[in-house]
C-alpha cells in the first residue's frame, strides 16, 4: 500500500505511521466530562468501509488526515491535518 | 456418536461407513431463550456450557458463514497461561485448566500439545522483568522456570545467541504452555452444544437488532426473525458492526495480523519460541510445517490480508532468531481481523442495553481464552453475574480508569 503525502507526493506505506481513527484530533477541553475523554481516547466507529484516520508522515513531519476504505484499502483523499479541519 | 479407540478400529474394518455427521443443520425457530451471534470458538463454547454448566438448551448459536470460519479456523494455535496482572493471570489460569481436561470433556481429539513455551529475553532489564513475571505465574500456581542463556541453549540449540542486536540472555520456560489443533476444539464444543440440544444454525447473518425501552427482544437475520430475552454478541473482528446495530459504540479498532505456514518439514522446533524483542514467535504444527508469525499491520483494516512490510518485518525476525530455517519455503500466510481493545484486554460483560451481553476484545489472544471465555460468558449469561475469574473484564473499565495494560504500551488500540 502506498499513502499520498501532500508534501511528498505518493510514498510507500513503511514511511507512514498510523494513529488510529482522526477522532484524536478533537480532543476534549479541560473541563469537559469524564465520558467525553473515554470517547476521545478509546471509544470507536471502527466503520468497515470509508475511515478517516490520523497518519504521520515520518521523513517529511507531516500529520495527515487520510480517507481511506478499511475493507478495500482503496486511499481516496489525504490532507495535511491544518488543511483538513 | 462417541469416539475411541475400539471406535476407529470397528470403522476401519467397517469400510468407515459408519461415521455420521457431527451436529444437525436444524432450521431456526422463531423463539429462544439465549441467542449467541457468532459460531466461532468463543460462541460454540459459551454455548457448551450454558447448556452443560447451567442447563440452558433453548439456545441457538448464529453464524452468517460455517462454523469456526474465522479466526479459531485460522490462527496460531498457541495455548499458555503467563499473564502477570490480577485479572488476567487468574482468568488463563483457569482457561489453561480447562485445557488440560479438555478432551475427556468434549470426547474430541483437540490434538493439545503441552510441549512448553519458551520466551526470550535480551537485557538485564527483561530478566527482571521476566523474573517477576515468572514469580506471579507461580503465585497463581501455574509453573515457570527461569533460564540462563546455557538453559536455553540446551533446549533450543538452533538459535543464534550472539547476534549483535538482540543477544539471548535467556528465557522464561513455561513447561504446560503448547499448542492445540485450532479447528479441532470448534468442533468439539459445536458437537458437545449440539448433543445437549443447542441449535447451531449455519449461514444465518444478522442483519438488526430488536430493542424496546432499553431492552434487547431479538434479532433480524437473513434466515427470518428471532426472538430471544438474551443476546450474546460474540463476534470477534467485526464486534463494533453487530454492537452498532443496538445503537453502542465499543473501545474497539479492528486491525490485521498475520501468520505464515511453511512446507511441512521434518521435526526440528519441538517447542514454542517466542521472540518479542523482535516480534516473531514459531511453532512446529504436527504435519510439520512452521507455524510463526509476527505483529500486527498497523491501521484498521477488514481486508482479511495483510501487507508486505508485514512479511518482510516476520521475515527478518525468523531469519535473525534461527538463521537455520532460512532455506523453507513459505506455502501460505494469512490475515485475521482483531478486534484489538485500548489495554490490549478483552471485555466479558453486560451492556447498557438490558439482555445484551459482550464477549470480545480478544485482540490477538483470543484462542488460548476459548475454554475460559465461553465458561466465563456462559456464566454471566445465565445468572446476570460476572464469574469471579472474569470479573476485572469490564467495558466500563476504560472509563473509571481501571486498565489492564498487560504490555504497558498505552490507550492506543494498535499498540497492543
Amino acid at each position: 500500500m502506498r499513502l499520498p503525502c501532500p508534501c511528498c507526493g505518493w510514498r510507500d506505506l513503511r514511511e507512514f505511521t498510523c494513529i488510529g481513527a482522526a477522532d484524536y484530533l478533537e480532543r476534549p477541553t479541560a473541563d469537559a466530562p469524564p465520558e467525553a475523554w473515554d470517547a476521545y481516547l478509546h471509544v470507536r466507529d471502527n466503520p468497515a468501509g470509508p475511515a478517516r484516520e490520523l497518519w504521520y508522515h515520518d521523513p517529511c513531519g507531516t500529520w495527515l488526515v487520510v480517507e481511506r476504505d478499511t475493507v478495500m484499502h482503496a486511499v481516496t483523499g489525504s490532507r495535511a491535518v491544518e488543511d483538513a479541519q | 456418536m462417541r469416539f475411541s479407540g475400539f471406535r476407529v478400529l470397528k470403522e476401519g474394518f467397517g469400510g468407515n461407513r459408519g461415521w455420521k455427521l457431527q451436529w444437525r443443520k436444524p432450521d431456526p425457530k422463531p423463539a429462544y431463550d439465549m441467542l449467541i451471534i457468532g459460531g466461532g470458538g468463543h460462541g460454540l463454547a459459551t454455548a457448551y456450557y450454558l447448556a452443560k454448566n447451567h442447563g440452558m438448551t433453548n439456545v441457538a448459536v448464529l453464524e452468517k458463514g460455517y462454523l469456526g470460519s474465522g479466526n479459531i479456523g485460522r490462527n496460531t494455535t498457541i495455548v499458555r497461561a503467563n499473564y502477570f496482572l490480577p485479572g488476567n493471570s487468574e482468568f488463563y489460569s483457569h482457561s489453561l485448566k480447562l485445557w488440560e481436561g479438555l478432551e475427556e470433556e468434549l470426547n474430541y481429539n483437540v490434538m493439545h500439545s503441552q510441549r512448553g513455551l519458551i520466551n526470550l529475553f535480551h537485557s538485564d532489564g527483561q530478566r527482571d522483568a521476566f523474573a517477576r513475571r515468572g514469580n506471579a505465574m507461580l503465585a497463581q500456581g501455574d509453573d515457570a522456570i527461569l533460564l540462563d542463556r546455557e538453559g536455553v541453549r540446551a533446549i533450543l540449540p538452533y538459535l543464534d545467541f550472539e547476534q549483535a542486536r538482540f543477544p539471548i540472555y535467556g528465557g522464561l520456560y513455561h513447561k504446560r504452555g503448547g499448542t492445540a489443533r485450532h479447528d479441532a476444539v470448534a468442533w468439539g464444543y459445536a458437537r458437545g452444544a449440539d448433543l445437549r440440544g443447542v441449535d447451531l444454525i449455519e449461514n444465518c447473518e444478522v442483519t438488526g437488532m430488536s430493542v424496546e425501552s432499553g431492552r434487547v427482544s431479538g434479532v433480524s437475520t437473513t434466515r427470518g426473525e428471532i426472538s430471544a430475552r438474551k443476546v450474546g454478541i460474540v463476534t470477534a473482528g467485526r464486534t463494533s458492526q453487530v454492537a452498532a446495530m443496538a445503537g453502542l459504540r465499543l473501545p474497539i479498532e479492528s486491525h490485521i495480523l498475520q501468520a505464515f505456514v511453511t512446507e511441512g518439514l521434518k521435526p526440528c522446533i519441538d517447542h514454542v519460541v517466542s521472540f518479542g524483542m523482535g516480534h516473531f514467535y514459531i511453532s512446529q504444527s504436527d504435519k510439520g510445517g512452521l507455524v510463526f508469525g509476527g505483529d500486527l499491520d498497523f491501521y484498521p483494516s477488514y481486508a482479511s490480508r495483510g501487507n508486505l512490510p508485514g512479511v518482510e518485518q516476520v521475515m527478518e525476525a525468523g531469519m535473525t532468531l534461527m538463521p537455520m530455517i532460512g532455506r523453507a519455503k513459505i506455502l501460505r500466510s494469512w490475515g485475521g481481523i482483531m478486534d484489538m481493545t485500548p489495554d490490549g484486554s478483552p471485555i466479558i460483560d453486560r451492556t447498557p442495553i438490558d439482555g445484551l451481553y459482550l464477549d470480545a476484545g480478544w485482540c490477538y489472544g483470543g484462542f488460548k481464552a476459548v475454554p475460559a471465555s465461553g465458561w466465563c460468558m456462559a456464566h454471566l449469561m445465565a445468572t446476570d453475574q460476572p464469574h469471579p475469574v472474569a470479573r476485572r473484564f469490564r467495558l466500563d473499565r476504560f472509563a473509571t480508569g481501571r486498565l489492564l495494560d498487560e504490555e504497558g504500551t498505552g490507550s492506543q488500540h494498535n499498540l497492543h
